[in-house]
């Protein structure tokens, strides 16, 4: 039984869900980073990790030291610097491990901690009530996961249509972020498609 | 005079949400409602007014390389203060606007004048800044909201508009949302091809 609830979990977050398209956050790095198909995999693939990450981390933090201590209103605070100190964390080892994947990612790191979606993640996954419930550190670190791989999802197929608009005929006033903004509004209409999908 | 052109600049010229792009999440997430929209700006504009005063006195004592840090705890500790507050007084709003209250932490615009503005300028200055890019975002928040409102629920500020009308249920879920904003970049471009670039 635990296991279809996981499952359930990991596919609402990817498309029911969608992060982006229908629960309407993370929309700057989306906007900002789907020009070019290949950074856009770069941008997603460091977002699902850290999503992950800091989905368990937070569970640790929430549970053992906000909650005994009754200082759960701080939670705001205690979130954001746990992804800030994540994110630089990522960025040394990366750096130190791999340098040239440190070079094709380099600037889309640190812009990771102003990602809402990553905020939101691990907000969500307090209110869901994860940290009351059976196996709750797992159902946390997949919904940080499904919620990363939604985000990468959009992304690619933004980067896509984006990558074939630079050479459409568009009107002179209409180009650039209004042309993007409509077909992110086509995009979402697909995805209240899945909104109907029962598992 | 000068304080003139930093009015002007946040709420036309430099608008945050209209021009720079940028603290779209809770732009397109609360406008379902005008009333909504107005709360939002409401919290904004008081967590980046006082961010801002804030930096703007602690800009000569920080370090340059961890001020990033410190911003962020200082927008956050003003954030938690809006988050109690309203849960205090107004449970509805809080329960309306959800997850994008403890979001506003993460609004870059927030962040962006602390960094671009108050760290580099006086504190009225700051003040003024910050009041004016809480209404240039507010007045994008409202109009948005108010089409948004309008068109697929069929009332405003809770009023029902035309009875018996079917409202375009589209329009308050998130494809309108980004068609709206999308319309309304177009508009803002035809409208400054027209009068020159922006000019006065």
């Amino acid at each position: 039984m635990e296991i279809k609830l996981l499952f359930t979990i990991l596919i609402s977050t990817i498309f029911i869900n969608n992060y982006v398209l229908s629960q309407l956050l993370g929309l700057c790095p989306f906007l900002g980073v789907s020009k070019k198909l290949d950074s856009a995999l770069g941008m997603g693939l460091a977002v699902i990790f850290v999503m992950s990450m800091a989905s368990f981390f937070t569970y640790f933090i929430y549970k053992f030291v906000l909650i005994p201590y009754e200082i759960t209103y701080l939670r705001t605070i205690a979130f954001i610097l746990i992804i800030a100190s994540l994110v630089q964390l990522v960025e040394m080892v990366i750096e130190k491990v791999s340098p040239p994947l440190y070079q094709s990612l380099g600037i889309f790191l640190p812009l990771i901690t102003t990602n809402c979606a990553v905020l939101g993640v691990t907000v969500l996954n307090v209110d869901s009530g994860f940290f009351n419930a059976n196996l709750g550190l797992l159902k946390s670190v997949i919904q940080g996961m499904g919620a990363g791989i939604g985000f990468t999802l959009a992304l690619l197929l933004m980067a896509g249509i984006r990558e074939r608009l630079e050479l459409a005929d568009i009107p002179k006033n209409l180009k650039g972020l209004p042309i993007t903004f409509v077909v992110a509004g086509l995009l979402a209409l697909a995805f209240l498609g899945f909104s109907g999908m029962r598992i | 005079m000068k304080f003139r052109q930093i009015l002007l600049d946040g709420i036309w010229f430099k608008n945050p949400i209209l021009v720079l792009g940028i603290g779209l999440c809770p732009t397109l997430a609360v406008t379902t409602s005008v009333s909504n929209a107005l709360w939002m700006t409401l919290a904004t504009t008081f967590v980046l007014t006082c961010s801002n005063i804030l930096v703007s006195m602690i800009k000569n004592i920080v370090p340059p390389h961890i001020r990033i840090p410190i911003f962020i705890t200082i927008i956050a500790s003003f954030v938690i203060i809006v988050e109690l507050t309203l849960k205090a007084f107004q449970p509805q709003v809080d329960k309306a606007l959800g997850i994008f209250i403890p979001l506003i932490v993460v609004n870059c615009i927030i962040l962006g004048r602390s960094e671009e503005f108050a760290s580099k300028n006086s504190i009225v200055s700051s003040i003024i800044d910050g009041l004016s890019m809480g209404i240039g975002f507010g007045l994008t928040l409202v109009i948005l909201a108010f089409f948004r409102e309008t068109l697929g629920a069929n009332k405003l500020f809770g009023y029902t508009l035309i009875p018996g009308m079917e409202p375009s249920l589209m329009m308050i879920m998130a494809p309108g949302a980004f068609i709206t904003l999308g319309f309304m970049l177009w508009a803002m471009n035809v409208i400054k091809a027209k009068f020159g670039n922006g000019g006065e």
